[in-house]
């Protein structure tokens, strides 16, 4: 056989920071259970959490221009290798999901304690950092079989986070069973459309598929196709129809895998939606057109509302979130729907300071739930006068989520309603505001148990820990950071729109 | 299944023969059909027919419940240090050529054996692991649990 020259260039640390924001957490998680030793193990994650983080804003700096880098495994060349890619868009998501992850770690660490018992400590930081490992995966990746195989990841570990939520109610087991059981069908729908999709273009690589589908145009397996990866993706999204598993699994999984799920995991599943809409399937394609304006955008402007107002009958501080999300995901929706340049900002705007938002909302119930030992209204009421720090950020998180000028939340309603009103769907604007005020309603009545009604009689509780606090008022200042220095913020959501928009376009 | 003399010596019997039928098609699996995957299940299979036979106890005691949760573990590393190992060599993650740089289809060679490895041992421990999960009963929920 003959002997190979190699001419090639030995790549340096640099070049290989796609894979390695993948392969720290990935690694990780085996380490820790190997070594299973109770003192380490939380150090480890949180190094590989921080690494990650560090990758994901050097990565961003680098696409933020608009160029992409692409990493091939193994050395195969895509189509026919994996690839990874990173654009503006996924270095956005990789950056919200690093950055919370590293964020709510700090604050599991005493969180978990009085919720999970310490001989599962190791298992539960292994599962976190899979279910970590899984969410990038699934952002980084420029191959769709390979979104499917990451979503896996982070849904199986995801399971275990929530059912580990039944040492402090066992009806959290009930809660990840339901999601099991949706989150399947929504994997298995969104593989159903992928094998569609390969039948149809005998290609899975993402940009590939882009080039091929709209070399062929449209037949009935594409249609079939682009229909399952929506429904699938749908369930994990918690489009509003497919939402039932979301509240039960966001109020009884343990407090710190809420705040990770909330502000991460629906973020993602989002992020593939847009992928797969305007990178690997054309807005320009009828019959995505007609979905979006017929089926999706009607359900938003359900979610937003029925949700809302679900929202506002609450008794539990948690499941009142679980359902504000809902409605969040509604807005978000509605940017996707408009299918314009504006609309897409404001969803990955939307994205991003929601998820700051929702992790210190959630961060704050969890430290009264972990003080008052519950979250419901009557348990917790008049804790603004004992634990004045907590109360403040969950105050700053509910004006964000209203969408009060200042905040994040005010950016992101803002660019939406920009968006509606460029489309000339006025009235669709005005519906946004209306809803906001069902917003106004559910927080202040969290304001008024916190603030307004007396402390329960015997009851004294301390001010969280540091640890808590610390990540909370990060998160919480930074929801105020965003809403007034917008230009970080917008210039990338602005770069992620035009290259999802760009398609394939200069690819092969 | 003390009673059951000739199921009892034939799995004595069969355990060896099992363990090296999962070896042969873990190692040759770069060039008949086979692998990781196949043979950490004939593996599994093993330790799971001598747990059925010999009672569920003597399993762990030859393959303790600890040991196979740390190779789920070690399995998943070994295949992801194969790919590190790649990278410190200077070529991209999991490319093999990197071992033999003058004669890539050998490197290829070595580190598919080296994953395959990783594999087989993640699969026998995965499969040992949920027979052990199903067979040992958890104990009953107590009132006041609910």
């Amino acid at each position: 056989m003959a002997v190979v020259e190699t001419t090639r260039v030995a790549m340096t640390l640099y070049d290989h920071l796609p894979v390695l924001q993948v392969l720290v957490p990935l690694v990780s998680a085996p380490l820790i259970v190997l070594i299973g030793s109770r003192r380490l193990t939380w150090s480890i994650a949180f190094t590989a959490s921080a690494v990650s983080f560090v990758i994901a804003i050097l990565l961003l700096m680098q696409v933020i221009d608009g160029s992409i880098i692409s990493y091939q495994i193994g050395g195969w060349a895509p189509p026919l290798g994996i690839e990874y890619r990173v654009d503006a868009a996924n270095a956005f998501v990789l950056l919200l999901v690093s950055g919370i992850s590293t964020l709510v770690l700090p604050y599991a660490r005493e969180s978990i304690k009085s919720e999970i018992p310490a001989r599962h400590h190791t298992l539960f930081y292994a599962a976190f950092m899979l279910c970590l490992t899984g969410l990038l995966g699934v952002t980084i990746t420029g191959d769709a079989f390979n979104v499917f195989v990451f979503l896996e990841i982070s849904s199986l570990s995801t399971y275990v986070l929530i059912a580990m939520g039944s040492y402090r109610d066992k009806r959290a087991l009930t809660a990840a069973y339901d999601y099991l059981i949706m989150g399947t069908i929504g994997a298995t729908f969104f593989v159903i459309g992928l094998g569609m999709l390969y039948m149809a273009t005998g290609t899975l690589n993402m940009a590939d598929l882009a080039d091929r589908i709209a070399d062929q145009g449209a037949n009935r397996t594409v249609r079939a196709a682009f229909a399952f990866i929506v429904v699938g993706m749908g369930l994990k999204i918690a489009i509003y129809p497919l939402h039932l598993w979301l509240p039960r699994a966001y109020t009884f999984a343990p407090s710190a895998v809420t705040v990770f799920l909330a502000a991460t995991a629906t973020k993602v599943a989002i992020y593939v939606l847009l992928r797969f809409t305007f990178s690997v399937f054309q807005p320009k394609f009828m019959f995505e057109v007609n979905t979006l304006e017929f089926i999706i955008l009607p359900f938003a402007i359900l979610a937003m509302f029925a949700a809302s107002f679900i929202a506002i009958f609450q008794t539990d501080f948690k499941r009142m979130l679980a359902y504000s999300s809902i409605a969040q995901i509604g807005y978000m929706l509605l940017g996707i729907s408009l299918l314009t340049e504006t609309g897409l900002t404001a969803t990955v705007v939307y994205l991003f300071n929601h998820g700051i938002t929702k992790a210190t909302l959630f961060m704050g119930v969890g430290i009264l739930v972990l003080r008052s030992g519950g979250s419901f209204y009557n348990r917790i009421q008049g804790m603004g006068k004992t634990m004045p720090w907590t109360s403040a950020a969950i105050v700053i998180g509910g004006l964000s989520l209203i969408g009060v000028p200042g905040t994040a939340g005010f950016i992101s309603k803002w660019t939406l309603v920009e968006a509606t009103i460029e489309k000339g769907w006025w009235p669709v604007s005005i519906l946004i505001v209306l809803s906001s005020l069902l917003a106004v309603i559910y927080v202040w009545r969290v304001f008024e148990v916190l603030y307004l009604k007396a402390p329960l009689a015997g009851t004294n509780y301390k001010e969280a820990p540091l640890t808590m606090l610390i990540p909370m008022w990060i998160l919480a200042l930074s929801c105020i950071y965003f809403g007034l220095a917008t230009d970080v913020t917008l210039t990338a959501a602005r770069a992620a729109a035009q290259g999802l928009l760009a398609g394939s376009a200069g690819m092969f | 299944m003390r009673h059951h003399l000739i199921l009892r010596v034939i799995t004595k019997i069969l355990v060896g023969a099992i363990m090296l039928f999962a070896f042969y098609v873990q190692f040759h699996g770069d060039f008949s059909p086979g692998g990781g995957f196949q043979a950490g299940v004939i593996m599994a299979v093993a330790f799971i027919l001598y747990g059925i036979v010999f009672s569920l106890d003597s399993v762990k005691r030859v393959f303790p419940p600890w040991l196979v949760h740390k190779l789920v573990a070690l399995g998943v590393l070994l295949y992801a240090a194969t790919g590190v190992l790649s990278m410190f060599l200077g070529y991209s993650f999991l490319d093999y050529d990197a071992f033999v740089p003058s004669h890539p289809s050998s490197g290829q060679h070595y580190g598919i054996l080296a994953v395959e490895l990783g594999v087989g041992i993640t699969v026998t421990a995965v499969m040992v692991a949920i027979y052990y999960a199903f067979a040992g009963r958890p104990p009953r929920l107590s009132d006041e649990e609910w």
